[in-house]
């Protein structure tokens, strides 16, 4: 199930950044801060796309590993990855990112369908297309990201 | 329309704060406290819920405001004696219009029939000549009759509809009996009251006028209005914004008083007012003070027109009524009254309490919370700091390190206030028990007077709230099992009326709630034999009085012979127990044989912040919460014993106690390091099993502020919940329950990557 693409001339910004060599996009209005990694606390019994938890100015952030959430393969962080702090429904996370590359403007026309792709999951988390100078930048659906609270609250 | 819909809400937390003076007034004339002030309040209370409603169309609320008000009003004005019976009465109706009032909120339903017969008890209260005779009825103007300023319009409209009302109110609007009662009091007045009235300084303060209540009442009928000046100070010692005029008013009106009172609704409290039915006693000593414009009264009199309004009055008082006013006699005799009456004035006006006076600002709780967020935050940052400065090897006696500590104390002191700011007297809790005793009380068919203690004991807000059901539940028991039924009181000699004390104190960094009946405490040999009974405990096992009291606290425990509407509800005293533990409390009962019990319960006075004890497990930091240790030990080898394939326990002093390796269980590592090598801490569990959790190393104690887990992501099990220690990093505080019962789940679920997509 894909989300109805909205095809009006309004134009929006958007963040994209690198998950190891593929382009990713979120929508601006979402995106509170970037900051650079800095090592979290480990939380038991979670799904291993969650790196775990920070401090982010008082606050208990948990940070996610949208690589692994993709189903791609985990990579160690390093000094240049970072994350992006975004706002999801009431809920704040930080997304584990390669690297921040551009703040492109569109119209919602840009915007293309997710083509059916093997995996559903992926899918599910990804709001369509845009094709760029080449390049392919999927844009996150983020409501789709985080595990749904009662779902994992057991 | 949303307008409306937020001043129905403002005027709904009024009655919240409405309905608790009036329990609280009612209930201080129900120790004997019913002087003028506190009946007045009272008044108040209800009379200004009365207007709101009325506001809001709220018609049943209103209605029925309205015959308690009318109650109140006698009661106000001595016409009604307020004996003890009569306040009983007036708390139970307290009770129905606050039923009323949420019901009128949406929350509830209002038991037509109690509302209807309580109406019914109010209006015989009010007129207990009537009472035999519903008929003959109830002493109620009707509003619409006097054009009266009245703080509801929309009353007005109501009253037409009282008629046909389904409440069964029988409240025709009658226009009052009035000449009856003149017949008694002596025709020879006729329907001539007087009015004195005598501003404070306040009336004017919040801009109201004399002359519109000269006019209003001249609306009930002809006066005839007389100022007395002779208050006035000479010039050099006239306060601009005082008040010193007084008037006499003659009226000639066919209205009742009550009429008369409600010209001045809006005035209440802000002038002395009098009202006597007849000629004034000695009219011609009162014409000392004259008519506005040919008053011939002292110089100052045109200065002070120009600063102060209360002059200006007196000419705007002839104009709408135009008739009598000429009969003031201008009579020069201001001199020799005028004598004894400065003194009198002056005192009066020392008495009068000025202007403002305490002010309460209302803040949304959220602005609270993240300011003690941005504490928390600050204390942090502060600790860091300081750790930073530490590790450059600067001088204790620097000016930095100097000013580092005062930094540091600067931090303490903000987050104490801060702190303050979110604490709260245990009122608002307290203040609803009365009505729970009353009808757990009126249910059991006991007699039963609540005392409470430490009211104004403060507690942060996130405590407050939690206190209510654990409260609730105590008093239901103390009074449904703890209090015996009149008779049985009487044959053991006691008052038939048991005492209920509720107490609120600080004690040692803690809040302690007690709950203490005078009843017949706890009876050893039943509760020992329901527990054998049930399996709870073994029969032969010796326990002494304490333990035995203890009992009621275990699970699936109920001493109730019958099911009781009142606590037979399927909640035990276990489930109060375990609430209290989870949020780090401690419940225990003391009980004497034939002299009552005591339930204490002891709650950290914030859940903001939590004592804990700082631990390594397996590389992470974790913080275990104070509350649940017993004792923390570094284990011998011949202490600990395998018991199964992977298992060990603990020997405790001749028990044995399971070992969980705290790193194994929440999956940081696979396999658990020799206990022996690690530290012991020995818990216990909410349902009071106990368990030896084993970490690598102690860091020692320490206060942690409370952040929670679940705002940006979900609970975690095993996991309380999240804090920051010194070094800017989360910790987790461990869940000890949680923790044990994770290790019953055998084997530890493995943490493996699962992928949860959202369909």
């Amino acid at each position: 199930m894909t989300e109805e693409i909205i095809t009006t001339g309004e134009r929006r910004e958007l963040i994209s950044f690198r998950v190891g060599d593929q382009e990713y996009c979120v929508d601006i209005m979402a995106v509170r801060e970037i900051r650079g990694w800095s090592p979290a606390t480990t939380l038991p019994q979670s799904p291993g796309y969650m790196r775990g938890v920070i401090n982010l100015r008082g606050a208990v952030l948990p940070i996610m590993d949208l690589a692994c959430r993709l189903g791609m393969p985990m990579v160690e962080p390093t000094v240049r990855s970072v994350f992006i702090v975004v706002k999801a429904g009431d809920r704040m996370i930080g997304m584990l990112v390669d690297a921040v590359s551009d703040i492109l403007s569109i119209t919602d026309d840009l915007v293309q369908p997710t083509p059916d792709l093997a995996c559903d999951m992926v899918r599910s988390f990804i709001r369509g297309i845009i094709s760029i100078d080449g390049r392919m930048i999927s844009e996150i659906s983020l409501d789709r990201l985080l595990p749904e609270r009662e779902a994992l609250a057991a | 329309m949303d307008e409306l819909e937020a001043i129905k809400v403002t005027f709904f937390q009024e009655c919240e704060e409405l309905l608790a003076d009036l329990e609280g007034g009612l209930l201080a004339m129900q120790d004997g406290n019913d002087d003028g002030d506190t009946v007045n309040a009272v008044f108040r209370a209800v009379h200004s819920i009365k207007g709101g409603a009325g506001a809001f169309g709220l018609e049943p609320l209103v209605r029925f405001a309205h015959v308690f008000e009318t109650l109140l009003d006698a009661v106000r004005s001595n016409e009604v004696p307020a004996t003890p019976d009569l306040v009983v009465t007036l708390l139970r109706a307290s009770d129905v219009l606050a039923d009323h009032v949420s019901s009128a909120r949406g929350l509830g339903d209002v038991d037509e029939a109690v509302s209807a017969s309580m109406a019914a008890e109010l209006k015989a209260c009010t007129d207990p000549n009537a009472a035999p005779a519903p008929a003959a009825a109830p002493v109620v103007v009707e509003a619409a009759a006097a054009p009266v300023i009245e703080a509801a319009p929309a009353l007005i409209g109501a009253d037409d509809a009282l008629d046909d009302d389904d409440l069964g109110f029988d409240f025709q609007p009658m226009t009052i009996t009035i000449d009856e009662q003149a017949a008694d009091v002596a025709a020879a007045a006729g329907n001539v009251w007087t009015v004195s009235i005598r501003p404070k300084s306040d009336l004017y303060r919040k801009a109201n006028e004399t002359a519109l209540l000269l006019r209003e009442l001249a609306r009930l009928g002809p006066i005839q209005a007389t100022l007395d000046a002779s208050a006035l100070p000479p010039l050099e010692f006239l306060d601009a914004e005082a008040a010193y005029a007084t008037w006499t008013v003659r009226l000639e009106t066919d209205e009742d008083e009550n009429a008369i009172r409600e010209v001045f609704e809006f005035v209440d409290g802000d002038c002395d007012l009098e009202i006597t039915r007849g000629e004034a006693v000695a009219p011609d000593a009162a014409l000392a003070a004259l008519l506005a414009g040919d008053a011939p009264a002292p110089a100052p009199a045109p200065v002070v027109e120009a600063f102060e309004p209360a002059p200006v009055v007196v000419e705007a008082a002839p104009e709408p009524a135009p008739a009598p006013v000429a009969a003031a006699p201008v009579v020069a005799a201001s001199a020799p009254v005028a004598a004894p009456t400065p003194a009198a004035a002056a005192k009066t006006q020392q008495i009068e309490v000025p202007g403002p006076g305490q002010s309460v600002i209302r803040v949304d709780p959220e602005r609270i919370d993240r300011l003690i967020d941005l504490v928390g935050e600050l204390v942090i940052n502060q600790a860091m700091l300081a750790q930073r400065v530490g590790e450059y090897g600067i001088a204790p006696s620097s000016n930095l390190a100097m000013g580092l500590d005062e930094l540091e104390q600067l931090t303490r002191e903000i987050q104490d206030s801060v702190m303050a700011i979110r604490a709260q007297p245990v009122k608002s809790v307290f203040q609803r028990m009365p009505r729970l005793v009353r009808e757990v009380a009126s249910m059991t068919g006991k007699q039963a007077r609540l005392v409470m203690d430490g009211e104004n004991t403060e507690v942060d807000k996130t405590v407050i709230e939690r206190l209510a059901d654990p409260i609730t539940h105590m008093l239901r028991n103390a009074i449904d099992h703890g209090l015996e039924s009149p008779e049985e009181r009487k044959a053991a000699g006691k008052n038939p009326e048991g005492v209920v004390r509720l107490a609120a104190l600080h004690r040692s960094g803690r809040i302690v709630i007690e709950v203490q009946d005078d009843g017949k405490g706890i009876n050893r040999e039943r509760v020992h034999s329901i527990a054998v009974k049930k399996g709870l405990i073994s029969p032969e096992l010796q326990l002494t009085d304490e333990e035995i009291d203890n009992l009621i606290f275990l699970p699936g425990f109920s001493t109730a012979d019958k099911i009781s509407d009142v606590s037979g509800r399927g909640v035990g005293m276990d489930v109060v127990k375990r609430s209290v533990q989870a949020l780090g409390g401690r419940i225990s009962i003391t009980s004497r044989p034939g002299q009552g019990s005591t339930f204490s319960l002891s709650l950290p006075l914030t859940l903001a912040v939590l004592d804990g004890m700082v631990v390594d497990v397996a590389g992470e930091t974790l913080v275990v919460p104070l509350a649940a240790i017993v004792e923390s030990l570094r284990p011998k080898p011949e202490e600990v014993r395998p018991l199964g394939p992977v298992g060990a326990v603990l020997a405790v002093r001749d028990s044995f106690v399971p070992l969980i390796d705290v790193g194994l269980t929440l999956g940081y590592r696979d396999s658990s390091p020799p206990p022996t090598e690690g530290v012991v801490l020995l818990v216990e569990g909410e349902d009071g099993s106990r368990a030896a959790l084993v970490a690598d190393a102690i860091h020692g104690q320490r206060q942690v502020v409370i952040k929670s887990l679940e705002q940006n992501y979900q609970q975690v099990d095993g996991v309380a919940a999240a804090t920051i220690l010194g070094d800017g990093r989360v910790a987790l505080i461990l869940d000890v329950d949680a923790v044990i019962s994770l290790r019953r789940r055998e084997p530890p679920r493995p943490v493996e990557p699962t992928l949860i997509a959202a369909e």
